[in-house]
């Protein structure tokens, strides 16, 4: 059956769905969502990439993975082939497998997506690397001879991970400074285990740590040591890779009233400390009855979606936009509408109302229409005169977006940002305004993704490796 | 990483002091920071000040009152016992500078966190005056320590067991009566520090309190910290937690602070720390 498929009969393959959870029984659970592909149904999938296509997939993916290589090998049934195929070019297959946009990025241009849905790429990664990982057979990168140099990472979210990689193989000490008492960022405090199970990341950190890097947590760099203090340590480069954590309110008023949550507040006590387990976890989180969600964004699923597994009556999506600008992914979308999550779009809250005891009771929306489009060329909303009336709520979650957090900026004298702090590094080698700092992921994009945080710490670390390599020709010329 | 305990000591029923092996956290502390820990693995963040700190041992020393789970278990533990995560210094330092004369008021667990405080203002030859108020005289902390870094230390006490029977807020009015005063810091609890800021309002002495919301991450992550001053939102963990005492919403912080309480009767009913 090998071989000779001809590319009428793999377009007449209809896509392999992937198994799911049923709704009734996911609300109950953390579990994954998504169970992924058997073996059967990812080899009829991989069937599905046509042969001697030009792969425009490729171009789609931000790490360039040779995508049509690694779903060969699946279609030759040999998945650790898959996956090692898959991770000269991505670090981390599993979680990205899972969680990529992948219908904006690889999937969307994929050519069979031209007539009906594309091959499920994301999906195949998933499958490979999970193979790997099940069988036990995972293989701990190459690390080159020592270099004897050493190299501070700064944050472990998918920039500072794949970063330490990248430079751990190039034979140079590497030492991860986290701020929180567990490794992963928003993997582990924002992504929910039933989108991402924590196993996943922790496979990936124990690799880490067997390729000789260290993982220091509680370490706040620019409280605990400074950048500068890095160097005078003797670290000869430090790659920052701190993300994009500082939740934005709306500045309206009542906002701090008792009930009223940043999305990454909910997420953090539920993902990161478990709150959904109190009183065996002892970090408890605040659910009422009706639960609104501010915002309609990746962010603001994953809060709808975690909210709908502690059980309050009803949770709801506010949304100043229509349906069609919601930025959301629609399969997350469609997820968190299956689990019973409404939405009311075109609406906005304008203030929030409290009871005796400072616990939010109620909220002033304001109804919302589309005007002209704004310089993001999505049509900007305008609230309707009027149009004002009360929704009854007793728990929010502000799910509007993230700044970069101050602390490096302010304590890294002659480190550059520009005026919403993001910090300033050239997109070709993520070089900062100061010599031997290096930055990668959200914290030089402003929110972005995993994949692309991690295809710019790839850049940064042979960066890096370069700068390392010339500064110690220039001694010893 | 685990964070063990080198000294332990009981200062009165309910409240210790510690210091904790932590060397890494000691390299750049300044009076006024605290740090987050996290006593078991299955525990709650909570911040704690710090009142004192040793480079050469890599110790950092805490105060713990227990008030609920996470703090009786803290306080149950023993020399040898670790603490699972220690994260620090965190927050803003608090103000010193030359002033003239400051007052320092520590009302419980502040007492130890005005120490280092003290220390600093003294050496930057400031007059300190420091104000240390208790129901009785067995809660009293910390007084000897405090005569060594301070001018002069006056005590309160609600039965009059020790020092003036009273408030801190009679000692200070006292003072204020007998000198100019150009600074004033308390840490405590919000009624107390309330008070005092209201006391030194009309007088426009500047006034530093120091805020103690419920925190997360205590990096300016989550926002659970956010408190109200001079009608905007400030984050407790990053841009305090000391704050100008007229411009603060205390009652928001009171309400605030009270948002868990059904959770942490219930957890605390759980405990195998009673
Ligand atoms: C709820 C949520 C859902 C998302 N869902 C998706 C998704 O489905 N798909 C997708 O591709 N992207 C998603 N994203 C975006 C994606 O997670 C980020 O783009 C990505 O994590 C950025 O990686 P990073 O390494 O730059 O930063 P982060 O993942 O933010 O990691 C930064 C790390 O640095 C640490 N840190 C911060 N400051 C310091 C300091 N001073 N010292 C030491 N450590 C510090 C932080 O604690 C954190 O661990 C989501 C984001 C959120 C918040
Ligand atoms: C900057 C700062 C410095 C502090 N310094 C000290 C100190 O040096 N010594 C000391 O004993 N205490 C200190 N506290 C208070 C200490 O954090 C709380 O007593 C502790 O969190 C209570 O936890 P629990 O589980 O024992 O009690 P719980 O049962 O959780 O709570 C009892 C009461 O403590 C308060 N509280 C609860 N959780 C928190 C939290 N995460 N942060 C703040 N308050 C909370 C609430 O008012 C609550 O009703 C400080 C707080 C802050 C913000
Ligand atoms: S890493 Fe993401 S974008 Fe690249 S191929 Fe995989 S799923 Fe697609
Ligand atoms: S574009 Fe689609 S069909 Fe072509 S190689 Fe990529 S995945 Fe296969
Ligand atoms: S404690 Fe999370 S932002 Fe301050």
């Amino acid at each position: 059956m090998s071989g000779a498929t001809s590319n009428k009969d793999r377009m007449q393959i209809p896509l392999q769905g992937m198994p799911e959870q049923e709704p009734d029984a996911r609300v109950n659970n953390f579990s994954e969502v998504p169970l992924g592909y058997l073996e059967a149904a990812a080899w009829t999938e991989a069937r599905r990439c046509l042969d001697g296509c030009k792969a425009p997939c490729i171009k789609g993916c931000p790490v360039g993975i040779d995508i049509p290589a690694f779903i060969k090998k699946i279609e030759e049934r040999d998945f650790i082939g898959a996956a090692r195929s898959l991770k000269k070019y991505n670090l981390l297959p599993a979680i990205c497998g899972r969680v990529c946009p992948q219908q904006e990025q690889c999937e969307l241009v994929c050519v069979i997506g031209k007539k009906g849905p594309a091959v499920g790429i994301g999906r195949l990664e998933r499958f490979a690397a999970d193979y790997e990982r099940m069988s036990g057979l995972i293989e701990v990168p190459e690390v080159a001879p020592p270099t004897g140099k050493r190299i501070a990472v700064v944050g472990s979210g998918p920039a500072g991970l794949t970063g330490a990689s990248e430079l751990a193989r190039c034979g140079y000490k590497v030492t991860i400074f986290e701020a929180l008492h567990r490794p992963g960022g928003v993997l582990v405090y924002g992504i929910p285990r039933f989108r991402l199970p924590i196993d996943v990341i922790d496979n990936e950190i124990e690799i880490l740590k067997k390729m000789g890097v260290e993982i220091i947590c509680n370490a706040v760099i620019g409280k605990t040591l400074t950048i500068d203090d890095l160097f005078a340590e003797g670290f000869d480069a430090v790659l920052i890779g701190t993300g994009a954590g500082l939740p934005y309110f709306m500045n309206i008023p009542g906002e701090n009233l008792c009930g009223i949550y940043s999305a990454n507040e909910f997420l953090t006590r539920v993902n990161l400390m478990r709150a959904d387990l109190f009183p065996e976890s002892l970090t408890p989180v605040f659910l009422g009855k009706k639960v609104a969600v501010i915002g309609a964004g990746d962010t603001a699923m994953d809060a709808s979606r975690t909210s709908a597994r502690l059980h309050p009556e009803k949770v709801t999506v506010y949304y100043r936009r229509s349906r069609e600008e919601a930025p959301c992914l629609p399969r997350e979308r469609e997820h968190a509408e299956q689990e019973g999550v409404e939405f009311k779009f075109l609406t906005n809250p304008v203030r929030f109302i409290g009871d005796d005891n400072y616990f939010v009771k109620a909220m002033e929306c304001v109804k919302m229409e589309l005007g002209e489009p704004d310089a993001s060329g999505r049509r900007s909303p305008r609230p309707i005169p009027g149009s004002n009336f009360i929704e009854e709520v007793d728990t929010v979650i502000m799910a509007l977006g993230f700044g970069v957090n101050p602390i490096i900026k302010e304590t890294t004298p002659g480190l550059e940002t520009n005026k919403k702090g993001v910090i300033i590094a050239d997109p070709a080698t993520g070089r900062t305004s100061r010599e031997g700092v290096y930055a990668a992921g959200d914290i030089i994009t402003g929110g972005a993704t995993v994949i692309k945080a991690m295809g710019q710490a790839k850049i940064a670390a042979r960066a890096i490796h370069e700068y390392l390599l010339s500064k110690a020709s220039t001694v010893t010329a | 990483m685990s964070y063990p305990i080198v000294e332990k000591k009981e200062l009165a029923p309910n409240t210790v002091m510690m210091q904790i092996h932590a060397p890494l956290l000691t390299k750049k502390i300044r009076p006024g920071q605290f740090i987050i820990v996290r006593v078991t693995p299955n525990g709650e963040r909570i911040p704690l000040s710090i009142s004192g700190w040793d480079g050469d041992k890599g110790t950092v020393r805490i105060i713990v009152q227990a008030v609920g789970r996470t703090s009786t278990e803290l306080v149950r533990l023993n020399r040898g016992d670790s603490i699972e995560d220690v994260v620090g210094p965190l927050g803003q330092p608090s103000h010193t500078g030359q002033y003239g004369t400051c007052v320092l008021i520590g009302g419980g667990y502040g007492t130890g966190a005005i120490i280092p405080i003290a220390g600093d203002l003294k050496a930057l030859g400031n007059k300190v005056i420091a104000i240390i108020g208790a129901r009785t005289k067995e809660l009293v902390l910390m007084e000897d320590e405090l005569r060594a870094v301070c001018h002069r230390v006056e005590v309160s006490t609600n039965d009059g067991s020790a020092g003036v029977k009273g408030l801190v807020t009679d000692v200070l009015a006292e003072i204020l009566k007998q000198e100019p005063v150009h600074m004033v810091t308390a840490i405590g609890p919000v009624p107390m520090m309330k008070a005092v800021s209201e006391m030194t309002r009309p007088l426009q002495i500047r006034t530093y309190v120091s805020l103690n919301a419920i925190m997360v991450d205590g990096t300016g992550m989550c926002g659970s910290c956010r408190v109200g001053v001079g009608g905007t939102t400030k984050f407790a963990c990053i841009d305090g937690p000391d704050f100008d005492g007229h411009q603060v919403n205390f009652d928001e912080l009171v309400y605030r602070q009270k948002m868990y309480i059904p959770y942490e009767k219930k957890a605390m009913e759980l405990c195998a720390c009673k």
